[in-house]
């Protein structure tokens, strides 16, 4: 059975200054999850929260059994090798080959041999659509084909929950389409949980199962469920406004 | 979980099929593929299948095994029929496969020892020719300043420099002392045995005056401000925040090099002031305290020993190294590539080009002093 994340009564922010509080959800196993809501509503902070980089004014974040930010580091760290995480530009190493990229996590956390984990480097790239760009640098490649390594990157070592934060954000709408379909294709065929932090509304009507919607002005999440049955039953003004581009 | 398995069995219509069982991830070591090479050698079989029923779990290891059976079914003329596979694996395999190879991509091949000899070159001689219409540029642009017509910013140029002028004081101040003490301690252990331990003071403030204060100073700067200038001036063209001036229609040499030039060119000289009284201060410890000079002795013999053209000679050197360590820390930083790695590498081959040009400009002016007596 795959580790599945839930959320109890969090509360993040920096410093003085709340983001969010309150929040309450379970991603459901194998689903694509949506953290939605528009700029500035702490979409990326929740997740910051959720990938093990701000720690929580409040609430737990559990991971199975475990709540996250009370254990041990050495447990933490056994929790994000299960785990994979792809940032808005893609956040490659830039002194690294886009194969090294890949490889870096199945060479520090699997007992693969040098050949294997570039063999596995290879087939994750080709999954993402970059088979032979091995050898290339990140600073070579363009900032849509980044973004996809960013994705064959947090699937390195097979994880069972992946984050994306703002996967389509920059893109093109054929690129921004072909990015979904690959991480439904990818979804299907690995069974693993996708969260996806994005404002991006076709992305969040296609590719999403499920979703909770955060908002900036009460601070705390306003709808949780499918994003197409909120969009067309959900009595809260804010959540129609926003999954409708504000035409109701 | 149990430990994955591969039995191989002939199939229908003269195929062989692979039987896979346990659990095949990445976190197990897995079959090799040499019974697979082997069961093929002969051509008996031209098909290979899979049968994935006792398969308890898997993820893209298992792809990774397929790909390797199938480049042995091609080496044997065998087809593979990945039909058995478990449905996931299928789609992700349409999905390597429906993109194996991108258009644009090209594999590369290990430059040889030499082609890397060559390639360094011609990088080395193509950065070297960028000099030239860089100091044209800034040539131009110090025309623009004595015009009036330039962008240069006082506040910003009196912030920068605070920072390389003041806030460098406790390094130059620390470094000064050290160097003036050792000069003291050396030139006493070859004067003192022939009664002239009296004359460390000149050899302190002869040295300090002419060459070491300026050198020393130049140095310290090339590794704290050259250095500093590079990375943010790197920092901001991976940004785009270069490009972003230029499509403002500003130039970055008016907007970030002058200022900088200008900050390092004036402090420099005054540091290195500062410079020489920490270093002939340094020498009058080790005068006083290991050779029993009196203190008032030691400063006339300074005073004797030194003349303004000493002075003089430092500060022109001062000047220029200033020049040089700014050049060559806003170059760098303007050429620098488009990520993390390559800031470093700016800041490195600033600093190294600011020592390099301040050695060869301290040696190059000592010859000239010498030969025009100054």
């Amino acid at each position: 059975m795959s580790l599945q994340v839930r959320v109890e009564g969090l509360a993040v922010g920096y410093g003085e200054r709340v983001v969010q509080r309150d929040l309450d959800f379970a991603v459901p196993r194998a689903s694509v999850f949506a953290i939605i809501g528009g700029s500035g509503s702490g979409k990326s902070t929740v997740m910051r929260a959720l990938t093990g980089l701000l720690e929580p004014r409040a609430g737990r974040i559990l991971y199975g059994e475990d709540s996250y930010w009370e254990l041990p580091s050495a447990r933490r760290d056994a929790i994000l090798a299960r785990i994979g995480v792809m940032y808005q530009g893609g956040a490659l190493w830039s002194g690294m080959t886009l194969a090294e990229n890949v490889a870096l996590p199945l060479e520090e956390h699997s007992t693969l041999s040098a050949a294997e984990c570039r063999d596995m480097a290879s087939l994750k790239l080709a999954l993402v659509g970059l088979g032979g760009f091995e050898d290339h640098y990140p600073a070579e490649i363009s900032g849509g084909m980044r973004k996809r390594v960013g994705v064959a990157r947090a699937l390195a070592l097979d994880p069972e929950i992946v984050y994306f934060d703002e996967p389509s954000a920059g893109l093109d709408p054929v690129s921004s389409r072909m990015l979904d379909d690959l991480l439904l294709a990818l979804r299907d065929g690995l069974g693993c949980t996708m969260v996806v932090v994005t404002h991006e509304l076709d992305s969040i009507l296609t590719i999403a199962d499920d979703a909770v919607m955060l908002d900036a002005e009460s601070r705390t999440q306003i709808a949780r469920g499918n994003p197409r049955e909120l969009r067309d039953t959900s009595e809260d003004p804010r959540v129609r406004r926003f999954l409708t581009r504000g035409a109701t | 979980m149990s430990d994955p398995r591969l039995e191989l069995r002939p199939g229908p219509q003269g195929s062989l099929v692979l039987a896979l069982s346990g659990t095949w991830t990445l976190r197990v070591a897995l079959p090799g593929t040499g019974a697979v090479d082997t069961a093929l050698e002969g051509g008996v079989h031209s098909r290979v299948a899979f049968d994935t029923e006792a398969l308890e779990r898997w993820d893209t290891r298992l792809l990774v095994f397929v790909a390797a059976v199938g480049r042995i079914c091609e080496r044997h003329g065998a087809r593979l029929d990945p039909d058995g596979l478990p449905k996931g694996a299928r789609r992700l395999r349409e999905l390597e496969q429906a993109a194996a190879v991108h258009a644009g991509a090209e594999h590369r091949r290990d430059r040889t020892f030499l082609e890397a000899v060559g390639d360094q070159t011609i990088a080395f001689v193509r950065s070297a020719g960028e000099l030239l219409p860089f100091f044209g540029e800034v040539v131009m642009a110090v025309a623009r300043v004595l015009r009036g017509r330039s962008r240069m910013r006082a506040r910003e140029t009196l912030a920068i420099m605070q920072e390389v002028g003041a806030e460098a004081l406790p390094i130059v101040s620390l470094i000064s002392v050290l160097v003036g003490l050792i000069l003291a301690y050396v030139g006493a252990i070859q004067l003192q045995p022939f009664g002239a331990g009296l004359f460390v003071a000149n050899l302190v403030a002869i040295a300090m005056a002419r060459e070491m204060a300026a050198m020393m100073t130049g140095i310290i700067m090339a590794g704290r401000t050259g250095a500093s200038f590079a990375a943010t001036l790197g920092t901001m063209t991976v940004n785009e925040e270069i490009d972003a001036l230029r499509t403002t229609a500003i130039s970055p040499v008016d907007f970030l090099v002058l200022p900088r030039m200008v900050a390092l060119m004036l402090m420099l000289p005054l540091l290195t002031v500062y410079s020489n009284v920490m270093g002939i201060l340094g020498g009058a410890v080790v005068g006083v305290v290991l050779l029993d000079i009196d203190p008032l002795q030691y400063v006339i013999q300074t005073r004797d020993a030194v003349s303004l053209l000493d002075f003089a000679t430092g500060l022109f050197k001062a000047t220029v190294y200033g020049a040089i360590v700014a050049v060559a820390g806003c170059l760098r930083g303007l050429q620098c590539g488009r990520s993390a790695a390559a800031v470093g590498d700016a800041t490195t081959s600033a600093v190294v080009t600011s020592i390099v040009f301040i050695v060869v400009a301290s040696a190059t002016f000592t010859v000239m002093f010498q030969l025009l007596g100054i």
